[in-house]
Parts: structure tokens; sequence; C-alpha cells
């Protein structure tokens, strides 16, 4: 893809112009879910009493681990299922009542692609594109082409989608979201089955889109994947949204881990605990010549006990230090503070 | 990015065409499909021949409903043809197609796809129904075409004798060969409707496929039980044999109109039952 990492991306044909003030509060949600729940038969409900607000113009980050429920949201977030009570909106309008006038704005990779196997790359976007009532006839070959060009796929539209690779799948997928110039891509996993250069690219396409003025709806499972593109996240767990807000102020509200490098790890973890750190643990290395870690909870700023202090009191006790740090949290020890288990758990 | 104020302006509302083009496309495109087509044009090909060495060697011919007049002319062939496959070959290739139009989808995943897109589900629903009904004037196309060519090159044409005894010149024969393959493909539709709603129940192409042709054999073993004849005449294949009166001297429409009827009617109760369900079902697939 020629334009994956240009940051700012320059503004697309037609991009609208900034209307004035943004609009306030709740009018600048592109999804609202007030409520949401869907319960197959008697059991446990799948989504169970969903509030999501994603705002105009943010890159959304959906996080959970498998089984927690991100699949019924979207299904339910696109029409294809109804709720069992609650709301949708997207773009302001009810679903799925308003489907046919919101869909076109709306361009989608649901649960990995979809294609005609006995169709080529290229069959399978012009049988979508006639789908959308709204699509021109007489441009649909170009739309075509764009589309296939935008995610790298031009030279192989003319192959049976059924000799694509998974990452050409993947693609094709996303090529069919972008036939339009749309206001909402709702993207699941879409770097699944993609080699780290498909990723990046991806990743890049993503931003770019985003710089448009696109709002992307981005579920995952890759940690680092969301940190690197999504300005907010959510996080699910067992069918209830748990937490939602800018990463920033998600990965804010974790503490980082004190590490602590050294061969004694005995004794460093015994004047540790002296000075009150709390959550201790060695971290032994996988190769022979490597050092052990020590790490812990960093102190808080509320505590009384300083790093340097720390570091001081490791060395007046006879320690080899030889790395001393705190580690910023990652989003996955977010992940992991709120769903109080490991990420590939199934919830 | 625009604020949500101006979204979504209502869509030029255009109709079906692009979309019934690229389903009938689709159908047409499938091994599954050509497959099926080139069996159904294979069997007047081997009637035809069959006949033709059976009376070189001096033996009269008989059997079936027009078989006989097959070898003094070429047209009757059509006919005999038609015969031969409405029973159960041509509505099965017709149960393969309307089976697996909504289920296959679903069972491949591009429902989703296809609804977000967004195709509607009413309009896809129509799109599809169509797209089998134009399949059942294609099958029996395909049927009629294969007999005209292998009637003529293998027995004589000329003057056609009705089944009332009039004789007509090979033109207006050759019409209502025509109009009793449109009578045919007509029959199909009711089976083509109940096709549809059981596509639309299960999101397994093969399941519909195997239920649908399932209820046609059922039904035409009911059709044969003498204990059930309170129920004959609502059966789908009940009035089939109608498109025979065509080639009467005048015309006798009573049961060709009851069969069109039964069609319609058929086509309006599955079809809207088949709206009902897929117009509220979750697409989970």
């Amino acid at each position: 893809m020629a334009e994956s990492d240009r940051a700012p991306g320059p503004p697309r044909n037609a991009s609208p112009p900034e209307r004035g003030a943004p609009a306030s509060g709740s009018a600048e949600a592109v999804v609202a879910a007030r409520g949401l729940t869907k319960r197959y038969g008697r059991g446990a409900p799948a989504v169970d009493g969903l509030d999501l607000t994603v705002p105009a113009g943010s890159v959304f980050g959906f996080l959970g681990p498998n089984g927690s429920g991100k699949t019924t949201t979207i299904r339910m977030l696109l029409g294809l299922i109804e709720p069992t009570s609650g709301t949708a909106h997207l773009l302001g309008r009810p679903m799925p009542g308003s489907s046919r006038e919101v869909l076109p704005h709306v361009g989608a990779l649901i649960e990995g692609p979809a294609l005609y196997g006995y169709l080529t790359g290229r069959e399978n976007l012009l049988r979508l594109d006639a789908a959308d009532p709204t699509a021109a006839p007489r441009t649909r070959r170009e739309r075509v082409g764009t589309a296939l060009e935008r995610v790298g796929l031009a030279a192989a539209a003319g192959k049976k989608a059924k000799a694509y690779s998974l990452g050409m799948k993947q693609r094709l997928g996303l090529a069919a979201a972008l036939l339009q110039p749309r206001r909402l891509l709702v993207l699941d996993e879409p770097t699944n089955g993609l080699d780290p250069q498909g990723m990046r690219e991806i990743r890049g396409l993503v931003r770019s889109l985003a710089a448009d003025g696109t709002t992307v709806f981005l579920s995952s499972h890759l940690l680092d994947e969301i940190e690197q593109v999504c300005s907010h996240a959510a996080v699910m767990s067992g069918g209830r949204l748990i937490s939602q807000g800018t990463v920033a102020a998600l990965s804010a509200g974790a503490r980082g881990r004190l590490a602590v490098a050294t061969p004694d790890t005995v004794e460093a973890v015994r004047v540790l605990k002296e000075q009150g750190v709390r959550g201790l643990g060695v971290e032994v290395p996988e190769e022979p010549a490597g050092t052990p870690r020590v790490t812990g909870e960093a102190p808080g700023a509320e505590e009384t006990v300083e790093l340097a202090e720390l570091n001081a009191e490791l060395v007046r006790a006879g320690v080899r230090v030889r790395g001393f740090g705190v580690e910023r949290a990652s989003l996955e020890d977010v992940f992991v503070s709120l769903t109080g288990e490991g990420f590939d758990v199934t919830g | 990015m625009s604020p949500v104020e101006t979204a979504p302006q209502a869509p030029r509302l255009r109709g079906a065409p692009g979309f019934l083009g690229s389903e009938i496309r689709l159908t047409f495109r499938r091994w599954r499909t050509v497959a099926m087509l080139a069996v159904l044009a294979a069997v007047p090909v081997l009637v035809g021949v069959a006949v033709r060495i059976r009376t070189s060697d001096g033996d009269a011919a008989g059997g079936p409903a027009f078989l006989s007049q097959i070898t003094n002319n070429g047209l009757f062939l059509v006919f005999a043809s038609l015969a031969a496959v409405l029973p159960f070959f041509l509505p099965m290739t017709v149960g393969v197609v309307a089976g697996d139009s909504v289920a296959g989808e679903a069972g491949s995943g591009t429902l989703r796809y296809l609804l977000v897109a967004p195709a509607g589900r009413t309009r896809l629903l129509a799109v599809k129904f169509a797209a089998t009904v134009v399949f059942c004037f294609a099958a029996t196309a395909v049927v009629l075409l294969a007999a005209l060519v292998t009637g003529v090159l293998l027995f004589p044409v000329g003057d056609v004798t009705l089944l009332s005894g009039t004789s007509v010149p090979f033109a207006e024969g050759l019409s209502r060969a025509l109009a009793v393959a449109a009578a045919v493909a007509l029959s199909l539709v009711g089976f083509a409707a109940l096709g549809l709603f059981v596509s639309t129940l299960t999101g397994s192409g093969i399941a519909a496929m195997a239920t649908t042709v399932g209820l046609l054999m059922t039904v035409q073993i009911l059709g044969t039980v003498p204990q059930l004849s309170a129920v004959h005449p609502y059966l789908f294949p009940h009035h089939w044999l109608s498109f025979a009166d065509l080639l009467r001297d005048p015309v006798y429409w009573d049961g060709l109109l009851r069969n069109f009827g039964l069609q319609g009617l058929y086509a309006v109760v599955f079809g809207s039952a088949a709206w009902a369900r897929f117009t509220t079902r979750d697409v989970t697939a």
C-alpha cells in the first residue's frame, strides 16, 4: 500500500470540511449503545447491559477475551441480530431500524472475511458493490479497482478467491469495507492471518483513514496493536463492559512495575519486602547467561518510600544491582487488572 | 470528520436490477448449475437416440406420453422430454438452487456481508426468488432446446397432429412447444418458493437442499396414495401434467389455470413465510 504510513494523510477527494465547532456531548457519538443486551435462550446473556459510546473521529479499540461478547455486540450494532433489550444508535440513527440509511456509510469486517471461492477477488467486490442500492453502477469497476489497490491486491484481483491465502482474504475483506468513503469502519480482528509486514500496512491504513476523519471501531486481541493505533478503548469481560475511555487514561489507571535485574534474587526480595514493596515475584531468564529479575508494584506518589531510596537499600545490603527501573503499565497490565485473568482465558 | 447531524442522507433508492444481474450471473457461474443443466440437456438426447434405435429395430414404440409420436414428428421429443423430467428431475434441480439460495450464503458467511452492504433483507429475498424463477425458465429452456435439436436431427418434422386429432402447421406446433415450456417453468414457481422458505430456516446449504428435495419426493409419493385423494388438489405437483392441455384444439384451460393458481398460492404463502422468517432472524453465521 502506497499510502500506508502517511501520518496525517491528505484529505481525500471530497472529505467534508470541519463544520464549525464540534457538536456537544452525546451528539458526537458515532456509536451509542444504551443497556444493550442479548440473551440466547435462557442461559447467561452474551452481552449484558452494554453502554458504549464511540466518539466521532476516534480510533476505538474494543478489547476482551474470547467469548466476552465482542462479536455479538458488533453484530447488534450492524443490525445483524436483534437485541433482547436496549438500544443501539449508529451515526445517530437507531439500529436495526435505519439499516438502509446508515449502513452505506459503514464499512465492516466481521469475524473474518467470507468470500465466494469460485469468483475472482474482483468479482467478489463487484457483487458486494452491486448489493448496495446506493452504489452507482456506472462507477462500479472504478470503485472496485481503487479498493483493490488500496489494500495491495490489484495484482491478484483476477485470481479465484479460493486460491487466496488467509492474509489475501483478509485484505479482500478490508477492500470490501473500503468500497465507498465511509464515516465508520467496524473492523473485527483486521490483522488476523497477516504477516508482520501486512499488519504494519493495515495499521498504516487505519491511521490514514482516521486522519481523513473516518471513525474506526477496531476489535483485536493484540493489545500492543490497540495501544499503537487507538485513541480510545473499551474492555469487555463476560458480556459486560468493564471500562472505557482514552487509551492514555486507561493506562494511567494501572501502576507501573518496578523491575530489578540482579543475580541475588533472594536477598533482593527480602530487602524490597522490608521496604514495603508489594506483589513481589522473580522472573528467571530463559537463557542461562541472563540475569534474573525481581519485580513488584512500583510505589505510588502517595507512598513514603522513594525509588532512589529503594536502590540505595539494595546496594547497602550487598545486592548486585544490574538494572533498576520502573516499567510503564501496558494496556495488557490494565487488561489483566480489570478482568483479573490472563488475556487468552475464555470468559 | 462530519458531525452526526449531517449524517446519512436518504440514499438514492434504486431497484434491484444490478443486484439481480449479479445474482443471476452468480447462479449460472457455478459448476453445479452448469452440471445440472448439462444433465438436463442429456435427457432429450438419450430419449431421442433410444427411440431411434428401438424403432429401427422394427419395434413398435410405446410407453410413456408422447413417446410413440416421436418417430412421426421430432417435435414430440420436446413434449416427451418435458414429461419425463417434470416429475422429479427438473424440480430437483430447482430444489438445489432454491434450497441453497439463502442457506448457502449463510453457510459461507457471505450473507452477513451482503446484509451490511446493505442489500436489505426484503430486497435480498426478492432477488433470490427472482433468480430462482429465472433458473426455472433456463432449465426448462435447456430441455426444450436440446429436445428440439435432437428431434429435428433424428426424426422427420412437419405438420403436427394435436392430441385432439386436428393437424396444425409446424410453425404453430413450435409456438405450442414454447407455450408448453413456459407452462412447465411456471409449474415450478410454487416449489421454488417452498425451497426459498426452507432455505431461510437453516444456515447449511446442504441441509436446505436435502430438505427441499426430500419434500419434493414426499409430496410426489403422497400424490400416488389414493387414500389421500382429499389433499391431492393442494399438492404443488397435482396439476403439473396439465401442460399437455396446450396441445388440444381448442386449448383446454381448466387444468392450466388451476395449476397457475396453485403455484401462485404457494408462492404467496411460502414467500410470505420466508419473508417473515428472514426479516426477523438473527444472522449469526
